[in-house]
């Protein structure tokens, strides 16, 4: 099993669901993600997902969109952002998702991206715009190197598309809250914790959500019903907010300690 | 590799395969919306009611069928013999609404109440916007802010037309982003809405649809071509943005080998200054807006934003069908700066009375290059995809600068 389903497991133990803290890489600066991706461990994030800034983010709200752009303008490329996790290794075991879009990794060569990241000490891909029928490339690589593959559902995902993602999984499936990008509104994250509770109870594996989830209360709303919650934009508009890079450290910090708050399954 | 016309076309819900190119690189969200559209589409091609509804409104409402004509004075310049497609005649003044009425139709077919798209020079906005009041549904247009001031005539117009046009600030704020912000659109309101994509680009069914909706014009363009000029032409040239005039104009004759099909990109300031729109000539394989193509592209896979006069030509990718033909060789592409598409531009108006799009003037540029190659027997046919009213002022502050 890898760090991230150790990560699940540990957080069931505990009776309460996994904390998934999302940072774009680059966002001040990679130094800056180092120190960022540290303290979201200190305070309780049991994943990190490690956005991978992309010219072209279609499944992301304005925050990520801006942070991206302020990544990109800094020069952080998918190599930078290897170079990156093996800095981070060195100071912490947190799991590291690698989240982004697929031509960066397309560019940087699917089989290459697989060795380098296993390497670097990452421990999966998530990309938004590669579903399971176009994933093979980069699939098959990543699994042999023993990473994780992480497919998502959304809530237009038939029986049969959510099978395929189950099928695709090696520890946990993402599930997208709503129809729309990442930052929106929620529309009823009551209602879509118990579809993705069902969901996960009928696949028996672990489930995160994300999307528009922001706060404790959130978190606490989401907690009950699946193994796994995923906070972004908000970690990303805190670390904009911020006046100095570590000014960002400190309230990544704080929010994500309060979020802890909410996992706690009563 | 051959080129085979046959796997364009997936028989069954497929990942729409150009070779390598094309698939659906898409959001999970997108991917049960694009099986139901490619569902829906098949089923309307094998309807002889919808065929007919379209069939009507092409004739009755969009002009159909639109001339091809013997341009004499300006074959006279170029030095060969030069036939025009005329979809600057179809209603909105270009071929864009030769898809745009299949596709608003297809809409209200699968029963979607709410229409959006991309528009780059406003043409395939307006062509939208057309169709949307036409058949009484609502229309959201994204249009880069870049292009919402050079296309100023066109956002009059749709929204005239009773369209709502969002000028998208992110990025270029050009066509890629205009494209960006309405599949975040999509991604938000899948379940009622239709993305009417206006090129042979996006994820699959896109690049077969919008190719199939634009077929009228090689389909006549051939016939006429047989009955005015008693041959098939030597060579059949159009403009390379998105893809979908030149895709239309060669679907007539990817079968007639002995015709050579040939795309002009915008090469902007020029190939070698970096500040170009031609993918196919010199950009690289990736994946931008759903689809594998050719892109242009930094070195670490980052989109990078092209340049062209022409809005409707300043786009980093290319429909996927394009890529395939360009590696198997069936299609060639070349490309025009910016300099050359003005002095073509002034030459149809001055030779021919017809002010071309800017988009279209690229073509036109391209036509000594042929000419050249092929002599003065050829007969060249030439895809006048747009009017070029939209472009008076672009055309008119360049012209100015130059002095």
């Amino acid at each position: 099993m890898g760090r991230i389903a150790d990560a699940f497991e540990n957080a069931r133990k505990e009776n309460r669901a996994a904390l998934v803290i999302y940072l774009c890489a680059g966002d001040p600066d990679l130094g800056t993600t180092a120190d960022l991706v540290v303290a979201a461990a200190e305070a309780g994030a049991d994943v990190i997902e490690l956005g991978v800034p992309f010219s072209d983010p279609t499944a992301d709200g304005p925050a990520i969109q801006r942070a991206a752009e302020r990544s990109l303008r800094g020069g952080t490329t998918l190599a930078k952002v290897l170079d990156t996790v093996r800095v981070i290794r060195g100071r912490t075991d947190v799991p590291i998702l690698l989240f982004g879009y697929y031509n960066p990794i397309l560019s940087y060569g699917e089989k290459k991206v697989a060795d380098d990241a296993a390497d670097s000490g990452a421990d999966g891909f998530l990309v938004v715009n590669l579903p399971p029928e176009e994933s093979a490339g980069l699939r098959a690589p990543a699994v042999a190197r023993g990473l994780d593959f992480v497919p998502l559902v959304a809530p237009t995902s038939n029986p049969e598309r959510i099978a395929q993602a189950a099928d695709a999984a090696t520890s946990f499936i993402y599930y997208v809250s709503m129809t729309g990008v990442t930052g929106s509104k929620a529309v009823d994250l009551a209602s879509a914790s118990e579809r993705a509770g069902a969901l996960q109870r009928e696949l028996g594996c672990p489930v995160a959500i994300g999307f528009g989830v922001k706060t404790k209360d959130d978190v606490a709303t989401v907690a009950p019903h699946v193994d796994g919650v995923v906070v972004g934009s908000a970690v990303v508009r805190t670390i904009e907010d911020a006046a100095s890079p570590e000014q960002a450290v400190a309230s990544v910090r704080e929010l994500v300690a309060g979020l802890t708050k909410g996992l706690i399954r009563q | 590799m051959r080129y085979v016309p046959r796997l364009m076309q997936p028989p069954e819900p497929a990942s729409g395969r150009y070779g390598p190119y094309g698939g659906r690189y898409v959001a999970e969200t997108l991917m049960p919306a694009l099986d139901e559209l490619t569902q829906a589409y098949q089923e309307s091609q094998r309807d002889p009611a919808f065929q007919a509804e379209l069939d009507s409104l092409l004739h009755q409402y969009a002009g159909r069928e639109t001339p091809t004509y013997f341009a004499a004075r300006l074959s006279e310049e170029i030095g060969a013999r030069i036939w025009l497609k005329r979809e600057d005649l179809c209603h909105t003044g270009a071929h864009k609404v030769n898809n745009t009425l299949g596709q608003i139709l297809l809409a209200k077919r699968m029963g979607k109440t709410r229409i959006i798209a991309e528009t780059g020079a406003g043409q395939h906005g307006v062509a939208t916007a057309t169709a949307c009041a036409l058949m009484g549904l609502p229309c959201e247009v994204y249009m880069g802010a870049e292009d919402v001031r050079r296309q100023a005539p066109n956002v009059r117009r749709m929204e005239l037309l009773g369209a709502q046009v969002h000028s998208v600030t992110s990025g270029s704020s050009t066509l890629k982003d205009a494209m960006n912000e309405a599949l975040r659109d999509w991604v938000t309101n899948v379940r009622n809405t239709h993305y009417c994509v206006g090129s042979v680009a996006g994820p699959h069914p896109y690049p077969v649809i919008v190719r199939d909706f634009q077929t009228v014009i090689g389909q006549e363009a051939r016939a006429q071509m047989l009955e005015q000029a008693g041959k098939l032409p030597d060579a059949v040239v159009a403009c390379v943005g998105g893809g979908s005039n030149a895709m239309g104009i060669f679907a007539g004759f990817i079968d007639d080998e002995a015709v050579r099909l040939i795309g002009v990109e915008a090469a902007g300031d020029g190939i070698e200054t970096g500040r170009h729109a031609a993918p196919l000539c010199a950009g690289s394989v990736g994946v931008l807006h759903g689809a594998k193509s050719y892109v242009l592209q930094t070195a670490d896979g980052q989109i990078v934003e092209a340049h062209s006069i022409s809005a409707g030509l300043d786009y980093p990718g290319v429909g996927p069908e394009h890529a395939w033909l360009k590696d198997t060789g069936r299609a060639t592409y070349g490309s025009v700066t910016d300099d050359a598409a003005l002095d073509a531009f002034q030459q149809l108006c001055r030779t021919e009375g017809i002010i071309p799009a800017l988009e279209t003037s690229h073509a036109f540029a391209y036509l000594p290059t042929v000419a050249k190659e092929l002599g003065p027997d050829a007969d060249i046919l030439v895809c006048l995809s747009g009017r070029g009213d939209k472009d008076l002022e672009t055309v008119l502050e360049k012209l100015q600068e130059r002095g």
